[in-house]
């Protein structure tokens, strides 16, 4: 393995579900949802990475109602998760369902648990393919689910989620939602989605489209995320094996781009405090840790600008210390990787996954960090 | 001694000894021998005396004869003697009488002296009282060189008497005359239409006059400025009008010659004249002159510099180098020529004017150069698109000839530059002698302004096409193919060409310039980068195409209802066409040694033995049901023992790299796609038909077709997990369905 202060995670199943454990702010944990056809070997892991002796504790929990294809957490309650599962029914016939689960404040260890739905949603009206289910940023009521080509914005207090609006993709050739995300900042009232080459965010309150970035890739666009520190900035990734950074003011063109995957990019994730470091996941089985430093909100070299030679002697100190654009870090994987994610407590830890069930969570190299936090 | 020996035996010798000779005789001789020799000895004496007195006796008469010649000689010379007693005694007497005459005659010579004198004095007295008409006269006459040099005559005189009363008057009479005639050389002096010459001549007179130099001097300056203004003015005009070689030869023969005749009299009158007259002062007055005449002289050049430079730059657009090579080297040898001041060289700055005039020759022909091979993309580009190209048989040809073509284009064009440019150097011209402006020129200018600088634009120029975040569908795969071709062949034949060739056109010491130049390698390894960058461009641009259509054809199909297969699905022949396609495409231009060629003479062999192994990884699979064996384990197993392969390892320059690099892509596509499905039995039926089909397709066109199987088994591995129902087919039943299909 390319990184030395890597630990290894092993499940039993194949997988490509990983979620962090947003609300959790103290420790690091990142749940697994496995993907086997059989419904009732389907397990939950919750995964705690315990840095200073550098263990994983886990705790495991079963999924008996089909297999997980994508998981999402919510960032205001630590114990809920929402995932998107595949329903086996019949011999022969196999639907999407999504949910929203609770685990339990306790464990028992001699036990493993089925999780507890929380929210259950009627989605037969809006397609069968369920993409993913995203949390609120801020409202513990709110949820939205990316459907076919449809966005459905449900109120989750209850039992049985209600729909509140659903907004619908309309086009030739029957165009669908790849993903789909909140965007963290205007008062998160805006829904990001992906589908086919454009991007579309959708205003929630009119349902209007808001803004939108067509032919953002030259393939498929896979994954999105959002630069919580700078509000018009958002990575998105795709089948070209581009990365790329967009300040969605400017569509014209990415503020960074850079090709270094062999094979679709699978998965984007800024860091959620020194927004250079860039995660990117790859069906060429590598996770590539990555500098955008131009464009992060710790370049400030525009302030250094100054005349003054005392200043100008930092500046160089610091444009020496200053990371260049590029990849910092490859993580080494047997099988294509579809989900890398940052640690939302520890800024340096990282966890990947790859689909023969296999999590890598891993540290930003020591130099790096020093380089970043000087 | 031993030298003497054979001397002293021989008989004529002088040193003969006659005892060692008889001693010889009677030793080395028989009786009879010496008898004979005795007789010979005998004879030859009697002989040699009979010759000796004949001798004696003819010497003896002319010895005789010659005794009275000498007696009578005595004779005749007592005669002589008293004749020169007597011409010595007439002589005496001739002496005596002639100092007699010339006491007699002495007075009246003394008083005919005294008469000359006096009567040179009358003559000067009359000249000077008719000075004023005189000088007046030549006034009239605009005989001012005759006037002054009256005056000049006359002046000691007037200065020494000119107190007296009686020659007052003639003094100024003679004083306002000559006010007249300094007035009327000045007049001459300033007016801008006299020639050099005649101003020459005036201030010649004025400075015999005595007028103060220094004003002179001055004076003399701004009226010749003046006139090399006009002169400059009227090269400005020209300028525009005459080509820049008329417009050289304007400026050596008006403003040149001017300057030269300007400088030479201004040193004439001012530097090198004063010295006789007064040293103290002259030494003064000639720094005093010599820095006003350097910077005359340096104000002007400096003007004309600038309209030379003015006309160059003017010229360089459409620029012809042999005339401009000429014209400049008329310019430089004509600078060259002239030494126009002592501190000041204007060489270098000549020197300058043309560097700067090559220096910018050589960036017309870069744009040029840049230019034209950007029309040769183009057309290029649009070759390839024409679509006659794509399809048909002679597109074969085309593409390579294309290839050559665009090499050969770009090498000839560069190589035109550099026959142009080498007039520069050519051993004739007089300025390209010069290590000066050799070194820059040559290094400076065109190994690294314009060659280095064209092949850098070259590479750039080509992965701009490509650049980076930008994928431009407009630009065709097979013009990247091509040009990633063409970076290399541009690389391994024509980089060093065009290097020695223009080292050695423009004799480029590399050991000596080093440092200065561009090193070969870099440039090769910046070309071999971007041929690198464009071929793992158009892998990936090629693997994409196919991995678009293999994801549509999974993503569009509903696999849980499908019916059993029948056929392979046209995506798949689709698939194989394309890489056939590119194959061929390819081909034309990597053309690998025997590889394909090896495959094919035993493929049967081959394509058998790899379904036989097949079948067994087959069996495996059919064997086992979901309850009995957890598939990840079987797979991991299988992991575990297959060694990890590169699935994604860089492409090299063949046509077996590259079609393997869009393979991978395209298969490595087409598991993802599978694994984001579910399968019914009937659906991973047809993955095996598919991957069966593919296989025996696709084998041929990879360096390790085990590459190809591990894919392909992944493929059908990662169907299988995802199928409800995993029972494959019988594989006779799959060879079966794949050959007809």
């Amino acid at each position: 393995m390319s990184n030395e202060n890597s630990v290894i995670y092993g499940l039993e199943f194949q997988a490509r579900a990983l979620a962090p454990q947003l609300a959790e702010t103290e420790k690091i944990c990142f749940i697994i949802g496995t993907q086997s056809l059989k419904q009732t070997n389907n397990q939950i892991h919750l995964v705690e990475f315990n840095e200073e002796i550098s263990t994983v504790k886990k705790s495991v929990f079963h999924h008996s109602e089909g297999e997980i294809w994508k998981i999402t957490t919510s960032p205001l309650e630590a114990s809920k998760l929402a995932t998107c599962y595949n329903v086996i029914s019949g011999g022969n016939t196999c639907s999407f369902k999504t949910a929203i689960l609770k685990l339990p404040e306790t464990e028992d260890p001699d036990n493993i648990e089925n999780l507890e739905i929380v929210t259950k949603f009627d989605t037969t009206e809006y397609g069968s393919d369920i993409k993913t289910t995203e949390f609120h940023p801020n409202d513990p009521t709110r949820a939205a689910s990316v459907i076919d080509n449809n966005v459905v914005l449900w109120d989750i207090s209850d039992s049985e989620g209600k729909c509140i609006k659903s907004i619908q993709l309309e086009g030739k050739h029957n165009p669908k939602f790849t993903t789909g995300k909140w965007n963290p900042h205007q008062n998160c009232n805006q829904f990001t989605t992906a589908t086919e080459t454009h991007l579309k965010t959708y205003d929630v309150r009119t349902g209007d489209l808001a803004w939108h970035i067509d032919n953002i890739h030259h393939q498929l666009l896979r994954d999105i995320d959002f630069n919580m520190n700078k509000q018009y900035h958002i990575a998105t990734c795709g089948d070209d094996g581009f990365v790329k950074i967009w300040d969605f003011r400017q569509t014209n063109k990415p503020v960074y781009s850079r090709n270094e995957h062999s094979h679709w990019v699978w998965c984007v994730r800024f860091n959620h405090f020194h927004d250079q470091l860039i995660l990117s996941a790859s069906s060429d089985a590598r996770v590539l840790l990555s500098s955008a430093a131009s464009v992060s909100s710790e370049n400030n070299s525009d302030i250094c600008a100054a005349d003054d030679p005392k200043e100008l002697e930092t500046k160089q100190l610091f444009l020496y210390y200053r990371l260049s654009d590029g990849p910092l870090q490859w993580c080494e994987h047997e099988d294509s990787v579809y989900c890398a994610e940052w640690s939302p407590s520890e800024p340096w830890v990282f966890a990947s996954l790859s689909y023969d069930g296999r999590l890598l969570i891993s540290r930003v190299k020591r130099s790096l960090k020093y380089q970043i936090m000087l | 001694m031993a030298e003497k020996n054979p001397n002293q035996l021989d008989i004529n010798g002088p040193n003969f000894n006659p005892n060692m000779y008889l001693d010889k005789i009677f030793k080395e001789c028989t009786l009879r021998q010496i008898m004979d020799h005795e007789n010979e000895i005998v004879k030859d004496t009697q002989t040699l005396h009979s010759d000796m007195q004949t001798l004696v006796y003819e010497n003896y008469n002319k010895f005789i004869s010659a005794t009275d010649t000498i007696r009578k000689m005595k004779n005749d010379f007592k005669k002589m003697e008293d004749e020169m007693d007597l011409l010595a005694s007439n002589m005496e007497s001739i002496t005596s009488f002639s100092d007699k005459i010339n006491s007699n005659l002495q007075e009246s010579r003394d008083k005919i002296s005294h008469l000359s004198g006096v009567h040179n004095l009358l003559q000067r007295l009359q000249f000077l009282f008719k000075l004023p008409a005189t000088l007046k006269g030549r006034m009239e006459e605009k005989n001012y060189i005759q006037a002054t040099q009256d005056y000049l005559h006359a002046q000691r005189v007037l200065q020494q008497y000119g107190d007296l009363p009686a020659f007052q008057g003639i003094k100024s009479d003679c004083v306002s005359i000559l006010e007249e005639l300094k007035d009327e050389l000045r007049k001459q002096f300033s007016n801008p239409s006299a020639s050099t010459r005649e101003l020459m001549e005036s201030v010649d007179l004025l400075l015999q006059l005595e007028e103060p130099a220094k004003e002179l001097c001055l004076e003399f300056l701004s009226s010749a400025e003046k006139r090399l203004s006009e002169q400059l003015v009227i090269l400005k005009d020209q300028s525009e009008q005459r080509d820049i070689v008329e417009f050289v030869d304007l400026g050596c023969s008006g403003f040149l010659s001017d300057l030269c005749l300007i400088i030479a009299s201004f040193n004439d009158m001012f530097i090198s004249r004063i010295n006789t007259d007064n040293i103290e002062n002259s030494e003064i007055f000639e720094n005093f002159a010599a820095v006003e005449l350097e910077n005359f002289v340096k104000d002007n050049m400096q003007k004309y510099f600038d309209l030379v430079q003015g006309k160059v730059d003017l010229e360089q657009d459409i620029a012809d180098t042999n005339t401009l090579v000429q014209a400049l080297d008329r310019f430089y040898m004509r600078i060259e020529g002239n030494k126009f001041s002592k501190d000041i060289n204007f060489t270098v700055m000549a020197t300058d004017i043309i560097n700067n005039a090559g220096r910018k020759q050589c960036k017309a022909h870069l744009s040029i150069l840049k230019q034209a091979f950007a029309d040769t993309l183009t057309k290029v580009r649009q070759a390839l698109t024409t679509p006659k190209l794509i399809s048909q048989d002679d597109s074969s040809k085309n593409l390579t000839e294309l290839l050559n073509s665009m090499i050969v284009t770009v090498v000839e064009k560069t190589k035109g530059v550099l026959q142009d440019l080498v007039a520069f150097v050519s051993p004739e011209i007089c300025f390209a002698k010069k290590t000066q402006f050799k070194e820059s020129f040559c290094i400076d200018n065109v190994r690294e302004g314009l060659v280095v600088c064209f092949l850098h634009h070259l590479t750039a120029s080509i992965q701009n096409i490509c650049s980076d975040g930008v994928l431009d569908l407009k630009a065709p795969p097979t013009l990247i193919l091509l040009l990633s071709k063409f970076c290399l062949d541009f690389r391994n034949a024509s980089v060093h060409f065009l290097l020695s060739e223009t080292d050695e056109v423009f004799h480029i010491n590399h050991k000596r310039n080093g440092n200065a130049l561009t090193n070969e390698s870099e440039i090769s390894n910046t070309m071999q980068e971007t041929a690198q960058y464009l071929l793992n461009y158009y892998v990936r641009l090629q693997g994409y195409n196919c991995s678009q259509m293999l994801r549509k054809s999974v993503e569009t199909r509903d696999w849980l209802h499908t019916i059993e297969p029948r056929t392979v699905r046209a995506v798949m022949k689709r698939v194989v066409e394309d890489i056939s396609a590119i194959d061929a495409t390819v081909a034309l231009l990597y053309e690998d040694q025997g590889t394909a060629t090896g495959n094919s003479s035993d493929s049967s062999r081959k394509t058998h033995s790899i379904s036989v192994s097949r079948h067994q990884y087959r069996s495996n699979w059919s064997s086992y049901t979901p309850s009995h064996l957890d598939s990840t384990l079987v797979s991991n197993m299988h992991k575990l023992f297959s060694e990890r392969i590169e699935v994604f390892s860089p492409v090299e320059f063949s046509k077996v790299s590259i079609l393997t690099g869009i393979i991978k892509i395209s298969l490595k596509t087409f598991i993802e796609c599978v694994r984001l499905k579910t399968f019914s039995k009937y659906g991973l039926q047809q993955i095996q038909v598919d991957t069966h089909y593919l296989q025996l397709y696709l084998w041929r066109f990879v360096a390790d077709e085990n590459l190809v199987h591990f894919l392909l088994d992944e493929m059908l591995g990662s169907a299988v997990h995802r199928c409800l129902e995993p029972v494959l087919m019988e594989p006779s039943v799959v060879d079966i369905i794949c050959e007809r299909g």
